[in-house]
């Protein structure tokens, strides 16, 4: 039984090994070396790239990735939660509205971040509708800053919040909202008092899914804040891009995921108790 | 204005889903002070019927009136009914103290703590106050459940399966607390069964519901001994058929010999005789095909086999009036 059970995690293993644990050492390793002069590493040890990491320049960057991470995050959990709660109690039509909720991922997530690009750009669909009809006179700055970004990430990775809450909402027992109604909780305080707080859990889970990727994320930056706005994933693409720096950039990469990986401990740990 | 003397009256209530008539033309009055029940197989529209009287179902057509005011077009929240859910429905998320608080605090009470504490005494769970429903037993979380609905001291307790979930030996005992308990607070309890020794021993009405339609409503004693209907009859005890005629097993006797001039009798062949300590039951096969149950003192001693008599008293018959 153990050697069939072995056997049968095998592969899995040997995917995350191979895939996953080598590329990591790889870039353990690059950390520590020095940078060569168009792009690649030379073997010299030094601890340099660690310590450019403590630059505030570099602090910065950070921080304005939390920021943007906290806050995509936040507003996609505003948003998702209504709309899972609603999809919840939708009846026989759940199933359409959770389809309509998974059809973006049927087209890249690069085409529509660039459907974006047309719709705020000064010659787009919403300056030139506004315009047209004199509601304003010049074109409002509506890409290429943070709210762009911001817009960005949200529409990205509102499904990813969407999908968790929903199934922690199924599980929801109808009696619990019956008996707060009961008990006289109007809708809005049965949503407040009861399936808020029993939701805990798909809270964590859903702002996870999000605000991970957030801290990672280049290409909406990249995109929507026309090269403006750096965040902590565009840094790390220009080390390996423009700046030739694969060192430096192994270096930022690890950090940010140390971070997470601390935030994540103290979360799960956290979220146990929840459930 | 004076309190009219019935605490809830149902007004020809119907409640039509896409698929079926749940409930069909519905009416009855639950005076103030009693423990009224709705009895009934699953599926006869009972707990619908209580689901309208909480809020949660809208009539289809219908009236229903709580102490003298039209209440089947108000929310949940706008009624002054408060309900034990069958799974007790308890917040999950919640202490005790909270769960029993959450009503008060809905409806701005201010002074909770007295109220909680009370409230906990009645029910016998001072000292629980801190606990989450996930620590308590079965028995504990129905009282908390109890002392939830309570404490907003409603015009009329709802009880959907109240002793349902709890082990079956507990549920004699709870059984009698639960009245006594009714009887000191003087709520108006209306609950819902499918239980006919539940509903007789704790109630005193009872309606009986089947397909959705009310089939009686009387004391547990009338409907036990003047069910109305072959259905009422049937479901409250067991009936022996003889003729057209019913007769409860308990009053059916059983003679080798010709019976006494003043009994009706039918011929029959006893089938089997099963011991059950206080009582023998007799099964027997009558000429005319039938099969009738005597239950018979310990002491009788029949066969399979045996010809006998079955009779019993013409008083003793069930006097049905009328079947739909």
């Amino acid at each position: 039984m153990k050697r069939l059970r072995r056997l049968f995690l095998a592969p899995a293993w040997a995917v995350t090994g191979v895939l996953f644990l080598t590329p990591l050492a790889i870039i353990w390793v690059y950390s520590l070396l020095s940078r060569g002069a168009y792009g690649g590493v030379i073997w010299q040890a030094t601890a340099e790239n660690y310590q450019r990491l403590f630059d505030p320049l570099y602090g910065m960057i950070l921080l304005r990735t939390f920021v943007m991470a906290s806050a995509a995050t936040f507003f996609c959990l505003l948003l998702g939660f209504p709309l899972a709660l609603f999809i919840s109690r939708a009846g026989r039509r759940k199933h359409l509205y959770l389809q309509l909720v998974i059809l973006p991922f049927w087209t890249s997530f690069l085409v529509r971040t660039y459907a974006w690009i047309f719709l705020l750009r000064d010659t787009g669909l919403i300056n030139t509708a506004l315009l047209s009809l004199g509601v304003i006179r010049e074109p409002l700055p509506l890409l290429y800053n943070d709210g762009a970004v911001l817009l960005g990430l949200v529409y990205g990775y509102l499904p990813f919040v969407v999908l968790p809450l929903y199934a922690t909402l199924e599980r929801l027992d109808p009696a619990l909202l019956e008996a707060a109604a009961d008990l006289g909780a109007r809708p809005v305080t049965a949503i407040t008092h009861v399936i808020v707080p029993l939701c805990a859990p798909g809270f964590l889970a859903a702002g996870l899914l999000v605000f991970i990727p957030c801290l990672g994320a280049f290409l909406t930056p990249d995109l929507l804040g026309g090269g403006k706005t750096v965040l902590a994933g565009n840094l790390i693409q220009n080390q390996f891009t423009t700046a030739r720096d694969w060192p430096f950039g192994s270096a930022v990469s690890l950090l940010l995921m140390a971070i997470v990986m601390i935030i994540l401990l103290v979360l799960l740990r956290r979220g146990e108790r929840l459930v | 204005m004076a309190e009219p003397d019935a605490v809830l009256e149902l007004r020809g209530v119907t409640k039509k889903f896409p698929t079926h008539v749940a409930v069909d033309d519905v009416s009855f009055r639950v005076p103030r002070g009693e423990l009224f029940a709705l009895l009934g197989p699953s599926g006869c529209g009972k707990t619908t019927t209580l689901r309208m009287v909480a809020g949660f179902e809208q009539p289809t057509s219908g009236e229903i009136w709580l102490n003298g005011r039209r209440i089947e077009h108000l929310r949940p929240y706008q009624r002054n009914v408060t309900t034990v859910f069958q799974s007790y429905a308890l917040f999950p998320h919640l202490t005790v103290q909270s769960n029993v608080e959450f009503g008060l605090r809905r409806h701005s009470i201010r002074e909770t703590a007295g109220r909680v504490r009370k409230v906990l005494e009645l029910v016998q769970l001072t000292g629980k106050e801190s606990r989450y429903p996930a620590q308590l037993s079965g028995g504990e979380k129905q009282r908390v459940a109890l002392a939830r609905a309570l404490v907003l001291e409603p015009d009329l307790l709802l009880l959907d399966e109240p002793l349902s979930a709890l082990d079956p030996r507990l549920r004699k005992q709870v059984r009698a607390e639960l009245k006594q308990l009714q009887k000191r607070i003087g709520i108006t309890f209306l609950f819902v069964t499918h239980d006919q020794e539940e509903a007789l021993s704790l109630s005193d009405q009872i309606a009986v519901v089947n397909r959705g339609r009310l089939e009686q409503v009387g004391t547990p004693r009338e409907i036990y001994l003047k069910p109305r209907t072959r259905f009422v009859a049937g479901f409250l005890g067991a009936v022996n058929w003889i003729n057209g005629v019913g007769v409860r097993p308990e009053l059916t006797r059983a003679t080798k010999d010709p019976p006494q001039p003043d009994l009706k009798w039918a011929r029959g062949v006893v089938e089997r005789t099963t011991f059950l300590g206080n009582v023998v039951q007799l099964e027997a096969r009558l000429e005319s095909g039938e099969t009738a149950v005597a239950e018979l003192p310990p002491g009788a001693e029949f066969r399979p086999g045996d010809r006998i008599h079955v009779c019993w008293n013409a008083a003793d018959e069930l006097p049905l009036v009328e079947d739909r």
